[in-house]
């Protein structure tokens, strides 16, 4: 599985950005995920889905919604954190380590066309612009 | 993931990318990536193992004190998947008339309730509750005993059906009273497609849609790629 992805078309970022953070001490963190995550009375994900779902930080009933059977997923049945960290992102925060847990995270879904134009042009600065209204200054993105 | 680190680092936000496949990080060059060799779908590389999930997280986080990048790390530690089948006790034969998917089904339900009710969570109800699971199994096993796929009353589009079986059975592992190597990475999914019977029914579901032509992504995702 890791070859064929490997594989798979790439696209270019010509002249990427790059944000100097504050400090990890004061960094409001947010965690965005590409495993199709979304909390159990939410609307789940189609299988060709551009869109991200909406994760409060005290959200524990999360579903696997994810199209793709090609990767673990017991391992987040029997752990959440193995996939989408919020237990230890409030732990790092209590220990002081990051400034504070962001009060929404984010999921999309990782089986996306291979342009990813609309997350490049639509859904993608729509997150932004969410994480921003929360003051988020790092995101975490985890992939499966 | 990495596109839409681009996409958020654009609009002001630092971040930092958990990257499972590195020629993919190299390709599209995310301003922060520590490469990760842990299983596919276990980004944080160990189940119930929360000092190695926040030593990824330190490792990550580190990357945010480099001065400029992109940058792509690699974390020391690989783990690795491990296909050898969950060992635990199968429930034996309750009702012989019944198709062994159906039976087997109907009889981790007490086990897939206790994981539930344990983990407050279920990824089962993409297509039916757990509840009503046993109407999935039927479903798989009539099209792997010849019945064509479209007259086999699968509720919902197969792939979706797929899924909410698998999840079930995945979760019901997790509660069977000898299953202490559940958070060994492979050891439940070989467990569910090598051992039970309602995995091999999907593969045989799958192989006799394959062979009636039915159209590719309902046959082909009804099961990892590789099986």
């Amino acid at each position: 599985m890791r070859a064929y992805a490997a594989g798979l078309p790439a696209p270019e970022f010509a002249d990427p950005a790059w944000v100097t953070p504050v400090p990890l001490a004061e960094a409001r963190v947010a965690i965005v995920t590409s495993a199709a995550l979304h909390e159990a009375h939410d609307t789940g994900f189609t299988n060709d889905d551009t869109g991200f779902r909406v994760i409060d930080r005290g959200a524990r009933d999360l579903v696997l919604g994810h199209w793709s059977p090609n990767f673990d997923r017991a391992g987040f049945a029997a752990d959440l954190d193995v996939v989408f960290p919020i237990d230890r992102l409030e732990e790092l925060a209590a220990a002081g380590r990051i400034g504070s847990v962001a009060p929404r995270h984010l999921s999309f879904a990782g089986n996306q066309e291979d342009t990813v134009s609309r997350i490049r042009l639509d859904s993608g600065p729509a997150a932004a612009a969410l994480l921003t209204a929360d003051a988020v200054d790092v995101v975490l993105l985890t992939p499966v | 993931m990495c596109v839409l680190a681009h996409v958020l680092e654009a609009h002001g936000i630092a971040t930092v990318t958990l990257a499972s496949v590195r020629p993919v990080a190299e390709a599209i060059r995310p301003p922060r990536a520590l490469y990760c060799e842990f299983p596919l779908g276990r980004p944080l590389g160990k189940v119930g193992d929360p000092a190695f999930q926040t030593a990824v997280l330190e490792a990550a986080f580190a990357l945010l004190d480099v001065p400029s990048g992109p940058v792509l790390a690699d974390f020391p530690e690989v783990v690795e998947l491990d296909a050898t089948p969950l060992a635990c006790t199968m429930p034996p034969r309750y009702d012989p008339t019944l198709p062994p998917a159906v039976d087997e089904a109907r009889a981790l339900r007490a086990a897939w309730e206790r994981s539930r009710a344990a983990r407050g969570r279920t990824s089962v109800g993409r297509v039916l509750p757990g509840e009503r699971i046993d109407e999935i199994a039927s479903a798989f096993a009539a099209i792997a005993d010849g019945t064509p796929w479209k007259d086999a009353a699968l509720p919902d589009n197969p792939v979706g059906c797929a899924h909410d079986l698998r999840d079930y059975y995945e979760e019901a592992a997790l509660a069977l009273a000898d299953a202490p190597d559940a958070a060994v990475p492979g050891a439940i999914e070989a467990w569910y497609y090598d051992v039970t019977e309602a995995g091999r029914t999907v593969l045989a579901a799958r192989k006799a849609m394959q062979d009636a032509g039915a159209p590719f992504p309902l046959w082909f995702y009804l099961a990892p790629g590789t099986r």
